[in-house]
Parts: C-alpha cells; structure tokens; sequence
C-alpha cells in the first residue's frame, strides 16, 4: 500500500520527560514521526515509557502532569507545550487501558457525548455524531445502559466511540485490551483496523502482544528505559536478529519462522507476523519441492 | 431491608418514567405540603389512596411495596408514640381523638414515603442529574452528582473483592474484642482507599483527553421538555393543591367520631 | 487433593455462575482453568478456599468439606493470589505486607522472620524489605503480592490471571517459578485467558463456558479440538493456527509447542526435498 508521507501527525524531536520529583527521566530523547493514516504499534517491556509518550501526544504531559518537558513535539500542527488538552482533545484521542476509569456517565449514549457537550458541539450535531460513532463500533444497539451494565470488551468499545465522536485526526490507545478476553480483545484490534482503513484515522497502539497486533501496523515502535531502540516496517525490524527483539515477545510464527531460517531452510519475500503468512510460506517451500 | 430500598431505581418503560423530573418532584412536594395541610385521618388516607394508580401505572408495584414494608416499622412507632402520648394526656382513656390523631401522623408518613418513593422509583440518575443541570445548578456539581451514582457498584464490587482478598490471608473480621475488629478492617480500608485515588486521577485524566474545561458554555445530547403528560400532571397537580386549600378553609372535613357517630345511629 | 462434586452455585443476586461442576484434582498438579469472562472461573475457584460456599453439591480439599470450616482454616492450605495485587496490599513495608498473613495464621515471631526472609529472596524482592509496597512498579507489587501468599507455604497455589498486564520477560519470569514450584510438588491453578502462556506451560487445561466445564484434558489436547474450539470462544495458539491451516496438506493439527512445529516442517521440507 502507498502510504502519502507529506505532513506527519504526530513529531517529535529529542523529547526528553521527567515527573514531578522523579529521580530519572520516564522518556528520553524521543524523536518520532507519525504520518497521516498509519497504523503504528508502541511496545516495549512494562516501564520503558510508552506510556509516558501517549501522555504527551495530547497534552496531558505537561499540562496535567506538570514536570519538565524538553525537546519538541507537535500534533496535528500544533505546538503540544503551548496548546492545553481541551484544545488537543479534538485533534487526538485517547483510550486508557482500564475500561472502567474512563466512563463517567450513567448511559452509553452520554457517555458518547460528553467530549462534544464540553466542546459546546450544538445538540442536533452531537446527536448525528454520536450515533455516527455507535454505529461504526457497534454499540448503537447498547446505548440507553449503563457502563457497569456492560461487559469490559463493550465499555472499552464505548470508550473508543466516545473519542472517535470527536473526530480525531489520531486516536491513541493504550494498552486497550489487558482486561478483556481473546474474543473481547479481537473484536477491539478489528474496529480499530477498520477506523485506520475505512476512515483514515491514524491508530497508535500501546501493545505488549505482538502476536495479536503486529499484522495490522505499518509502523512498529520499539521502547526500552525510556529510549526508542528500533522502529520502522514491522517486516524489516522483525526480520532482523537484533538480541534486544527478544525481551519484547514476538509472535510465535515469526519465532519458529527464524528458528527455521537458522537450520538453513530457504524462504522468500519478508518476515511472517501471522500464522497465515507463514502457512502461505510452507506451502510454497512444499510446492517448489514438488 | 430498609425503607431506602424501595428508592433504588430501575429502568423499566412506563408513562410515568417519561415524565419531566421536575414535574414529578414538583408533584412529590405538593403532596407533601397537602399532606402536611390536614390532620384528619380521612383526607391523608384519601391521598394515599390516590396515589396508588400511579405506582401501578409505572410498574413498580414490587420495588414500592418493598419500599412501603420497609416504613412499616417507623410508621409503627409515630403509631404507638403519638397514640400513647394522647393516651398519656387524656387521662388514660382510649379516645377517638387520640387515635384518629395516631393515625393521621402516621398516614402523613406514609404518604410522604409513598410519593418520593414514586419520585425516585421513576426517575433515573441521569435525569436526575440533567434536571439539576438544567434548573442551573453549576454543572460540576450535576456531574460529581452522577459520576457518584455511576460508581456505587462499582466500589461496593470492589470493597467486596478486596475483603475477599484480605481472608484469603487468614484475615478474621470477627474476630477479637471491638476495638480489634476495628483495627481488623484497616486491611480493607486501606486499598480501598489507595485504589479510590487511583481511580480518580484515572477518570480526571480521561475527562482532560475528552475536553473538559473548556470555558466555552457547555451543550447537552438531551433536553428537558414539557410534554403534554407533564402538563396533565403539573395541572392535576395544581388543582390537588388549590382544591386541598379550599377545603381546609371553607368546608368541614370528617372526622373518625363523627363518622362512628352517624353509623352508630 | 480437590474434589467438586456437582457443584451449582447461585449469587444472592440470582445469577446462576456455576451448574453442575464435577472434577478432581491431584496433588502435585498443574491445571490451568481457561474460557471467557463470565464463564464461572474465579467463582469456581473462590469455593476451593471456602470464599464461596456450594449452593448445592459438595467441595472436598484435601478430605476436608470446605462447608465445614472457616476462610483462615483452608486458606492455611490453600493460598489464592488475587488478579489485582492493590486489592490487598496496604502494610507500611513489603516486609510487613509478607508477615500480614504470617501473624493471621499464628506463627511465632522467629519463623515469621524467617519465613519473610525466604520469600523475599525467592522473589527478588530483598532490597524493597523496608519499601513500601505503593512506591514499587506494577510487576514488583504483583511479585508481593505473590511474595505474602507463598510465605506461609501453601499446598495449593491459586492464580488469578497472573499474566495481565505483564510484559514478555515478566511472563517468562513467571512461568519458571511455576515450574520451580511443581518440582516441590506443589498443586498449582491458574485461571487464565492467556493460550500463548498455556501453550508454553502446557498444564493440564479445565475449559468452562455459561458455568459448566465443556473440556478437560492436556493443553495440546484442549487447545487444539476443533470441536471444542467451535464452542467456546478460545483463539488457539498460534503455532496451532499455523497447523491448522496447514491441514489440508496432511499436517497435525494438535501441536501447540515452538520446538515440536520445528521439528515436524524441517521433516516435512526434508522429505519434500528427496
């Protein structure tokens, strides 16, 4: 797929954090660039600071969480230090990784509107949005219960609905589906595919398991104490036997795909990172056998 | 059980759920004052008799009854207080005063229990919150107001889980004297606590990422509007009040003696 | 040993979470009870240390009806770490976080510190001993948490979705000191939704599904049912899914380990090559 890289979304250049009183800085010298309608996937072991840079791509870092930002940032055009979160929230979702924590009214629907409502967005257009928005994450038909009525996989749906009905140029998640089962989990890496497709918004995804993610990005971020130790085409950073891959978990396919290149077996074109592709592999090693 | 379960809602579909809020707690205040008006016992059984319909109409027969059952206690003792103060007073003689007396106080009750309970039975913690918005209450107050009723069950979950937790490490609440079963509950307390403020800096920084703060004037998905149902009931209502102070004024109101009387006769 | 015998059990609120459970658990093995949210895991296992009591059919851990004594008495035996480790941390140090059951369960000073002492270091938590549990990462509270159940030394160890939120490392951290502990002979259970943690582990798997238990057998076997897998709503592993679509070309399609999928394509490739 030809992607257009014109204007990225989201860039960053030496981006340096420290919390409050922290002893060490979270993210150091960070320098990043989204472009427009990719899917990118951040990963990393607990700590490395992914979550800490979601925290700065809508403004929630520095404005909310104080501390000392270095470097620069820009989203969607904007200067992130000069602009305040209300501002970036209609440019940027974000969706946190517990389902619960993030939904304040008493029915779906509300909840769906609440970014607009404070946006001051005239009742008939929330209406039309908000619907819009339920419908493309199939909650519409769960729109008059209440959060804790729903199981996680839906509250984490209506979560996504509720930044998507802001019109994001990006919607960033984090973590999204640590609490929720493998059914629960897929239906969320599909709406959200489907949000990067059909609708051009671009996706950054905080994700420890490659093994259900990596097939959708374009873009793979790697993270270790706070630094970007890799990043590009999930395809070519994968392929690579780069020992620091190994504490980050790749997908199981990819594993035996490299064990396999190292017994001497001969595959063509790039890296599996699904068990399709890698069938799609075998049999064509069987087949040139033939 | 507790009278206070009986103003737990549920959502159920009736005619009197699509009610304005306003209107009904408009309607629970007036009967409250029409209520307060009569210390006869026949008029306050009438309005608690009228009321009936209303509690049918909106399907909560169950939740109302329990709610009924649960003031049966409290109207028990206005009973028997007010009864024996009157005894007390009249010289030990059982009167027909005294009881009609015992009874309208306790019918009072009743009534005040029956018509909030109807309030709350049919009006959801969301309308409830946007009728205080739109009566203009400052919106931060409307919003602590429902976020608090959306995380009710979700914190008595909790409490329960941690409890849970804590006796899967041979925690025994009942167990010691009472100033150790207090101390036996810091274990609970504590994450309880801790997880509480958690949870709050988690739903603050969601509410910044969905633009909240913006000193722009606020819009709201739903609008309060009269209807023609609230405009009946606000009339009903009306006419109830107006009717009940004509009568307190200007005509005789039965009372349990002669009532008796004219049977006996 | 743990023996279910037709449990049913009903919430107060009237949700019927489990109906008609039997099965039986061996000392010394590794179970890992698996399926969806809601299908009756963590209420099943909160009967095995009396946290719920049947509301029809019977309990039996180690030859004791669980009916008849109390949480303290069973969880002697039967420890069970909670998914959250914040919904039971609250001690000033992790020191006092591990000595909260110790003293519960009446141990005397002197083992209590030796008890302490051996659990910090079979965790690698030594140099937070004077710590507070609040100021530690989430992997390193989820490791006190685990630290204060292993202490008084259970028989029984239950887990509650040990691997949520945990990294690559954490997970493989984790799946060592499980193996470490079946050595000792310990019962382990884990209830999880994780496939690639029980595909590595592979442990004896119970699936559950609307409160009754629709399979029971080796991980390799469970995993990999078509059968099973139509009804329930478990993704297989994806070394399985590999061989699954590799299927029509005369692969098994029940193998669930990275090693054993090596082997069996070298062989293939191998043969294909003559």
């Amino acid at each position: 797929m030809v992607k257009y890289a014109t204007m990225p979304v989201i860039e960053t250049r030496n981006l340096t954090y420290t919390y409050p009183e922290a002893a060490k800085a979270s993210i150091v010298d960070v320098s990043i660039r989204i472009e427009k309608g990719e899917f990118v996937l951040i990963t990393g072991p607990s700590g490395c600071g992914k979550t800490t840079l979601c925290r700065c791509f809508n403004g929630l870092i520095p404005h909310f969480y104080h501390g000392t930002l270095e470097g620069e940032i820009t989203v969607a055009g904007l200067n992130v230090k000069e602009h305040p979160t209300y501002e970036m929230a209609k440019y940027v979702g974000l969706v946190f990784q517990n389902p619960e924590n993030q939904l304040f009214a008493l029915s779906v629907e509300k909840d769906v509107a609440f970014g607009l409502e404070n946006l001051g967005v005239p009742r008939d257009e929330i209406r039309s949005r908000v619907d819009w928005a339920m419908k493309i994450t199939g909650i519409y038909e769960l729109r008059e219960r209440a959060p804790y009525e729903l199981s996680g996989g839906q509250q984490q749906r209506v979560a996504i609905a509720s930044v998507l009905a802001m019109k994001p140029d990006v919607i960033v998640l984090d973590e999204p589906t640590s609490f929720l089962d493998p059914l629960g989990a897929k239906k969320i890496f599909e709406v959200i595919h489907r949000l990067n497709r059909e609708l051009g918004i671009t996706i950054v995804l905080v994700e420890h398991r490659l093994d259900l993610t990596v097939k959708y990005a374009d873009h793979i971020i790697i993270m270790q104490d706070g630094k970007v130790i890799l990043e590009g085409d999930p395809h070519k950073i994968l392929d690579s036997e780069d020992m620091r891959l190994i504490g980050v978990g790749i997908p199981k396919v990819t594993r035996l795909y490299q064990l396999l290149k190292a017994d001497g077996v001969k595959f063509h074109g790039k890296v599996p990172l699904s068990p399709e592709e890698m069938a799609e592999k075998v049999r064509r090693i069987l087949k040139t056998h033939d | 059980m507790s009278m206070f379960d009986g103003l737990k809602y549920r959502r159920v579909f009736s005619p009197i759920h699509n009610l304005d809020p306003r209107v009904k707690f408009t309607y629970a205040c007036i009967i409250f004052i029409v209520a307060i008006l009569f210390w006869e016992f026949i008029p306050l059984l009438v309005l608690f008799v009228i009321q009936v319909p209303f509690v049918i109409l909106a399907r909560v027969r169950r939740e109302w009854l329990r709610s009924m059952k649960g003031a049966a206690f409290l109207a028990s003792v206005i009973f028997t207080v007010n009864f024996a103060v009157s005894f007390i007073n009249s010289g030990y003689m059982i009167t027909f005063v005294a009881l009609e007396y015992a009874l309208a106080m306790t019918f009072r009750f009743l009534v005040l229990v029956e018509s909030f309970s109807i309030f709350f039975l049919t009006t959801s913690p969301d309308h409830l919150g946007l009728a205080l918005e739109q009566t203009r209450v400052p919106y931060e107050f409307c919003f602590a107001f429902t976020t608090a009723v959306r995380f009710v069950p979700v914190l008595a979950e909790e409490a329960q889980t941690i409890m849970d937790a804590q006796k899967a490490r041979g925690l025994e609440l009942e167990k010691g004297n009472f100033l150790r079963r207090i101390r036996n509950y810091i274990p609970i307390l504590i994450p309880l606590i801790v997880s509480a403020i958690r949870r709050s800096l988690e739903l603050a920084e969601a509410m910044e990422s969905r633009a909240w703060g913006v000193s722009k004037k606020r819009t709201n998905l739903y609008e309060l509007k009269l209807h023609g149902s609230d405009y009946v009931l606000l009339t009903v209502t009306v006419v109830l009040l107006v009717a009940a102070i004509y009568v307190r004024l200007y005509l005789p109101v039965p009372r349990l003696a002669e009532i008796f009387d004219y049977f006996a006769h | 040993m743990i023996e279910v015998q037709d449990l049913h059990f009903t919430y107060p609120s009237g949700v019927e979470a489990l109906k008609g459970i039997s099965l039986k658990i061996e000392d010394g093995e590794f179970v890992a009870i698996m399926g969806e949210n809601g299908a009756g895991k963590t209420t099943l296992v909160k009967h095995f240390n009396g946290l719920l009591k049947p509301t029809k059919g019977r309990v039996i851990v180690n030859g004791i009806e669980t009916t008849k004594v109390s949480v303290a008495t069973l969880a002697r035996k039967v420890g069970f770490v909670f998914q959250n480790p914040d919904h039971q941390l609250f001690a000033e140090t992790v020191e006092e976080e591990i000595s909260f059951a110790l003293r519960n369960f009446g141990f005397s000073p002197s083992v209590i510190e030796k008890r302490v002492t051996w659990a910090l270091n079979l965790l690698g938590l030594m140099q937070y001993r004077k710590t507070s549990p609040f100021m530690l990462s989430g992997g390193e509270r989820k490791r006190v948490a685990l630290a204060s159940v292993l202490a008084w030394d259970p028989e029984i160890l239950i887990l509650d979705e040990p691997t949520i939120g945990q990294d690559y490392q954490q997970k493989e951290n984790l799946r060592q000191f499980i193996m470490q502990l079946r050595t000792q002979g310990k019962t382990v259970l884990v209830v999880t939704h994780d496939v690639e943690f029980v595909a590595e582990c592979n442990p004896r798997v119970l699936l559950m599904r609307g409160g009754k238990l629709i399979a029971d057998g080796a991980a390799r076997k469970v995993l990999t049912d078509p059968e099973i897998l139509a009804q329930s709503s478990i993704v297989p592993p994806q070394i399985t899914q590999l061989f699954i679509e590799l299927s029509s070309l005369g692969f098994p399609s029940d193998i669930i380990d990275l090693y054993e999928a090596r082997e069996t394509l070298l062989k293939a490739f191998g043969a294909a090559a003559k």
